[in-house]
């Protein structure tokens, strides 16, 4: 008799421990954003002109890995474009401000319109036959994009770029400096990643995942598969967009080399190293694949055949990547605690 | 007229490279699922190991050729296999798809690093004479790519449809779980189509780096158009890779000639948009049913 209501009472402690904690989790995302902010706003004060600039182009480099991460680990599509579409917003803004003379906060704004006009109209045929079909016409476009960006000197500057970007004001401060601009950086990526992390809760982001998970599935569930898919890359694409039109101005110089189709793939290793379906992954992702290697700059070029390394092995020993080996680590850290009470 | 029989064989020369790679491919996929983005890295390699056979035994050509075609043969054939495809299969087609990008930045970063950034010359067995046929100009080279090529390629069909062990391979594409049940050993002609999807980047590699010259980018270009020809002749037909390479390889050297150089890239990619849009499943393909 007393042994099934202990019994009972073993398996339902855990279960009660776990309940808030998964709810803690899921606000600990949103807390870690905010201290992770907030540390980043202070954090540049005394490392260096150059220091800044590799943590303005960490978050720079998140904003783009976490459009990628909505694609691929929350609707579990493969896009081969990111570095385009990043392109294609970074030439938009430095175009529109040094050409046309439009203020930096309408070219931000065009560039994201602009990019995922382009994800719909690419992702509507493509997604029309089958999802990795997105993957062929993502390479086909990066390659065109690329092209162009190289070829059309009248427009883009071909291999020579566009120098002198200049960086935005915000009400009449001007950004100009490598801390300024990196404080209106952290809050133009934590607006960002908290409108991301409000998506997935959403009704949206479960079609989203649900999507991933069994899309014959959550079709017969009465989801609009089509729509949403195409919503999901629409948006990653458009994240690109942001991260290029923040990229622009930060380096002050573009040209067509880092849009290549290579960066994409790259930018898909930094999802999957970082752990694809995690909020917080790009930003580890991007950590590992921007600004480890400016650290270890005596590896050379080395370094990207090690990073890619430690992807492979990652993706054999733990597919989520590392937020995924922490929340292992995390589970067994709890665990033990559990059965220490 | 003669300019153009000239940039058509030399269209069909390069095609035949691309439905080499194509081919394998399209076989990889079918027995296993991988999408291999490392495709066109596979036949940049070849040739670069070829090479530092050459340069660090000090071999003659025919031994180093031997060492580095057997070395790649085993790595990428037996050893992507074993090691990266083996292990990774049970998570999906999408990180091991992921996991293949992140091997062709291996090869090609260790390409570069480990043999030369610059492009090295790659000894042909043919002279490198142009014929005149009726007033073209047309190069020997591509000829005997051309003859090659299609030598290897009726070897593969007469070897899937007209040997025991092509049709057990054939029946493991088609269906894993009867031919498990019928007793074919499925592992090994899934391994078997690795060191053949292997071997046939040894003959593309081998055919065209005396032409591109072995440099550790070839693969980019090279695995762009071997999925479009993929894509293009049907993604589960290996008669319909064949077909998609050739049309890629006319269609690029024809643009290129008649078109813009510049834009040459970017006349397949629009062919493969078109196929997409008009005939999703390729030229030569069958629709594949879904699975829940």
């Amino acid at each position: 008799m007393s042994a099934p209501a202990t019994d009972g009472r073993l398996a339902s402690s855990p279960r009660l421990a776990r309940l808030p904690g998964l709810g803690g989790a899921i606000d600990g995302t949103f807390l870690t954003l905010v201290i992770g902010a907030a540390i980043l706003w202070f954090a540049p004060v005394g490392m260096g002109r150059y220091g800044t600039y590799v943590l303005s182009l960490w978050l720079v480099m998140s904003i783009a890995v976490m459009g990628l991460n909505l694609t691929l680990g929350y609707a579990g599509l493969k896009s081969l474009a990111q570095a385009a579409f990043m392109g294609l917003g970074a030439y938009t803004t430095a175009l529109l401000t040094t050409k046309a003379g439009v203020s930096w906060y309408a070219a931000f704004a065009l560039s994201g319109l602009l990019t995922f006009a382009v994800g719909i109209v690419l992702g509507f045929p493509a997604l029309r036959v089958k999802a990795h079909y997105l993957a062929f016409v993502t390479l086909a476009f990066s390659t065109l994009i690329w092209l162009i960006l190289r070829n059309e000197q009248w427009l883009t500057g071909g291999v020579f770029g566009i120098s002198n970007i200049n960086r935005p004001e915000f009400f009449g401060i001007k950004l100009f400096g490598a801390l300024e601009f990196h404080r209106f950086v952290v809050a133009v990526t934590f607006i960002l990643a908290v409108a991301l992390w409000w998506l997935i809760r959403s009704p949206w982001g479960r079609a989203f995942t649900a999507l991933r998970e069994n899309p014959i599935r959550a079709a017969s569930l009465g989801i609009d598969t089509r729509t949403y898919t195409l919503l999901a890359f629409a948006i990653g694409s458009a994240y690109a967009g942001f991260a290029g039109a923040l990229y622009a101005p930060l380096v002050e110089f573009i040209d067509p080399s880092p849009f290549s189709l290579s960066q994409s793939f790259f930018l898909l290793l930094m999802v999957v190293a970082g752990g694809a379906g995690y909020l917080l992954g790009p930003f580890v992702g991007a950590l590992l694949g921007v600004v480890l290697p400016e650290w270890l700059r005596f590896a050379g070029s080395l370094y990207l055949i090690i990073f890619a390394a430690i992807v492979m092995l990652l993706l054999i020993a733990c597919p989520q990547g590392v937020s995924g080996l922490m929340e292992r680590g995390w589970a067994k850290l709890t665990g033990k605690r559990g059965d220490a009470r | 007229m003669a300019e153009f029989i000239a940039y058509l064989i030399a269209g069909i020369a390069t095609g035949a490279i691309y439905a080499l790679a194509a081919i394998g491919f399209t076989l990889v996929w079918q027995t296993s699922q991988t999408i291999n983005f490392a495709q066109g890295e596979f036949v940049m390699l070849p040739a670069v190991l070829v090479l530092l056979a050459i340069k660090l035994f000090g071999a003659p050509v025919w031994l180093g050729a031997l060492i580095g075609i057997a070395a790649f043969i085993l790595i990428f054939g037996v050893g992507f296999k074993l090691a990266v495809v083996d292990p990774m299969i049970r998570h999906g087609v999408l990180p091991l798809a992921i996991a293949t990008m992140a091997l062709s930045i291996i090869m090609k970063e260790g390409a570069k690093d480990g043999f030369s950034a610059e492009a090295q010359n790659f000894p042909s067995f043919v002279p490198t004479q142009t014929i005149e046929v009726f007033g073209a100009a047309i190069s020997l080279q591509h000829l005997a790519i051309i003859a090659c090529a299609f030598a290897v390629i009726g070897l593969l069909q007469w070897f899937v449809g007209g040997t025991r062990l092509g049709r057990q391979m054939q029946a493991t594409a088609q269906n894993p779980t009867v031919a498990r049940i019928l007793g074919i050993p499925v592992e090994r002609m899934v391994l078997l189509t690795f060191v053949i999807n292997a071997a046939l980047a040894v003959v593309a590699s081998v055919l065209i780096s005396p032409i591109y010259l072995a440099k550790f980018s070839n693969g980019e270009v090279i695995g762009l158009f071997a999925f479009i020809a993929a894509i293009v002749g049907g993604f589960n037909q290996v008669r319909g890779a064949l077909v998609g390479g050739l049309l890629v390889g006319v269609v690029d050297s024809l643009a290129a000639a008649y078109v813009s150089s510049s834009y040459r890239l970017a006349v397949p990619l629009v062919l493969l948009v078109v196929i997409i849009l008009l005939k999703p499943e390729g030229l030569m393909g069958r629709r594949e049913e879904r699975r829940v």
